[in-house]
């Protein structure tokens, strides 16, 4: 992908896709750095305080508690990227692995894989989220989990679909005369090959987590309240939104900056990777 | 036609056997007695002992879901465990909420999607098409709870112009009932109508090098002419099934839309049922809900191969 944005990317796609790089990028950085970049802590109540609308010091104004918005969106982009980053990573642990045996055995054992799967996939991801979450509790690392069993089976489709596509290409079958044996031939020359339709994936599916970690918790099955999540947030603010609409209206841009971010970063790679698709989805 | 849609009718049984197997299963994963969740920590055993026996939760586990299932195969999804109600009335009662609100937010997904991606396919690089190009990144970014919560901000609360929530039943009063729904279904469809239109634009782009539109512009054909009677009934057969899909999510959508806009519908109900630990009626309504989606889904791939003959020997 580094050299692909270094080299061989047209200038357009590569925009598009760094403009992303940077977006997410200062994003995961206010975060890592939350405790020192934000304008006081995000859980000190200041009752004298509350309600109060931005000012340049507190430009996202004050909460219901008088604790400041802008340090709370900061620590709640934590949680978004936390949720987006292990989700997904648990996803690509579970989802690569099945999707290339899946590919490069096909047959009985395909199908011994995927039918299951496709099951997973009958849900819509919320529904299944959200009934995931009713059985197992709610919290930080089980949104994750959760997200990541939705996830699995949409990674392991787009694994398997590459594998297929790849595995009859002259340079695959030129390995096997060589007598590469069958890991090092899947590893070596069928993975690398298929590694952009994935990281295309990764990245929608990125920004699909933050989406619905956010929509978990503002329902009240995702995170729980004293941590910041930009879910709550706005569900907080519901009460408050005619008084205080500052308290709406922050954390609902702040979402979409992290999905734009990730969206932007899988349309310039999509672009790039198949221009009869560019922009369509 | 007949044989590829019977086919595609005749995959769909073994994963709804799937579904249900799963739902079930994930149910008895609950931790804790689900008789001492419903009668509180004061029940006595006696108590605790009667629900066990009247929800035969004392049986195999097998026969449980061999019951569950016989019995919701003849359309009996059994009784919540709060006020004892039949689960496939609730359900019956709340669903021509959901099935109006989808359906009205299909159409206006379609309404704006279409024309979007027709006006920015149709001069590909101009500064239409990069305007379009940019709301549609935006839209498909909004999470569409939040524009929910900024519609009722604006046109509600703020300008006064509609309802911020609430349901009126159409045989009460068609107005009333289409003026309810109107920001629940533009809720749903904005975010969705920018990626149909996202859609729509490279459909046609694809469709526009082809050969047959190069003829119909060589024989003198005016740019309108070409872009509805060759371009678009071509271009039709993506945008119908992306629409489809769509459909399918929206049903997903449509349990955060009914939550924000108070409107009875089933994502609402699963939702409450969800909270209050009520897990009969979980399992009924995502059972239900996921079989719809799977409809939803299997009518879009039946229509996609009508529409287009090539898909059928797949």
């Amino acid at each position: 992908m580094w050299r692909a944005l270094r080299g061989g990317m047209p200038a357009r796609h590569r925009g598009l896709t760094l403009a992303g790089l940077l977006v997410v990028g200062a994003l995961a950085l206010a975060a890592a750095l939350a405790s020192t970049v934000v304008p006081g802590s995000p859980t000190e109540i200041a009752r004298d305080l509350a309600l109060r609308p931005p000012t340049w010091a507190q430009p996202f104004g004050m909460d219901d508690l008088g604790r400041s918005m802008l340090s709370r969106v900061v620590h709640a982009y934590r949680v978004s990227l936390g949720v987006a980053l292990g989700s997904v990573g648990l996803a690509l642990l579970a989802g690569v692995p099945l999707g290339l045996v899946a590919g490069y055995a096909e047959g009985a054992l395909d199908q011994i894989i995927m039918r299951p799967l496709d099951v997973l996939m009958s849900f819509p991801a919320i529904l299944l989220a959200i009934a995931l979450m009713s059985v197992f509790g709610t919290g930080v690392v089980l949104v994750a989990v959760s997200l990541a069993v939705v996830y699995t089976p949409i990674v392991a489709r787009v694994v398997r679909a590459a594998v297929l596509a790849v595995k009859v290409e002259v340079y695959v079958d030129g390995a096997r005369a060589l007598g590469a044996a069958v890991p090092r031939l899947v590893l070596r020359h069928i993975l690398p090959n298929a590694a952009t339709p994935i990281l295309v994936q990764a990245s929608v599916l990125m920004a699909i987590a933050i989406l619905v970690e956010a929509s978990l918790s503002f329902l009240g099955v995702g995170v729980r309240p004293p941590t910041p999540s930009l879910g709550l947030m706005l569900a907080d603010g519901r009460g408050f939104m005619l008084q205080a609409p500052w308290m709406v209206i922050f954390p609902g841009l702040a979402i979409m900056a992290a999905v734009l971010g990730f969206n932007m970063v899988a349309d310039g790679l999509r672009d790039w990777l198949d221009p009869h698709q560019a922009a369509g989805r | 036609m007949i044989s590829y849609a019977a086919r595609r009718v005749l995959l769909a049984v073994p994963l709804l056997l799937g579904m249900s197997v799963l739902i079930f299963g994930l149910m008895r994963l609950v931790p804790g007695d689900p008789a001492v969740a419903v009668l509180g920590y004061k029940a006595t055993p006696e108590g605790i002992a009667a629900l066990r026996e009247a929800f035969h939760l004392d049986d195999p586990i097998p026969e449980q879901y061999l019951r569950w299932l016989g019995a919701a195969a003849r359309g009996d999804l059994g009784h919540d465990f709060r006020q004892n109600e039949p689960i496939g009335r609730m359900i019956l009662d709340r669903l021509p909420v959901t099935l109006e609100l989808t359906g009205l937010a299909a159409l206006c997904t379609a309404l704006i999607g279409v024309p979007l991606g027709l006006l920015a396919g149709g001069r590909r690089g101009g500064g239409t098409d990069r305007a379009a190009l940019a709301v549609g990144l935006i839209g498909v970014s909004i999470p569409d709870f939040w524009l929910g919560i900024m519609l009722i901000l604006g046109l509600s609360l703020g300008a006064g112009l509609l309802p911020s929530g609430g349901w009126v039943p159409f045989a009460e009063s068609p107005v009333e009932n289409l003026v309810h729904l109107t920001l629940p279904a533009l809720t749903l469809a904005l975010s969705r109508a920018a990626v149909l239109g996202r859609l729509t634009r490279a459909a046609v782009l694809d469709t526009m090098h082809r050969g047959f539109v190069q003829y119909a512009r060589a024989k003198g054909l005016g740019e309108r002419a070409i872009l509805f009677r060759h371009v678009l009934p071509n271009a039709a057969i993506p945008i119908v099934t992306v629409l489809g899909l769509q459909v399918g999510y929206m049903l997903g959508g449509a349990i955060v839309v009914e939550m924000i806009f108070t409107l009875p519908g089933l994502g609402r109900m699963t939702l409450d049922a969800v909270l209050e630990r009520n897990y009969p009626v979980v399992q009924s309504a995502v059972l239900v809900i996921g079989a719809m989606f799977m409809l939803v889904n299997l009518a879009t791939d039946v229509l996609y191969g009508a529409i287009d003959a090539r898909m059928r020997r797949r």
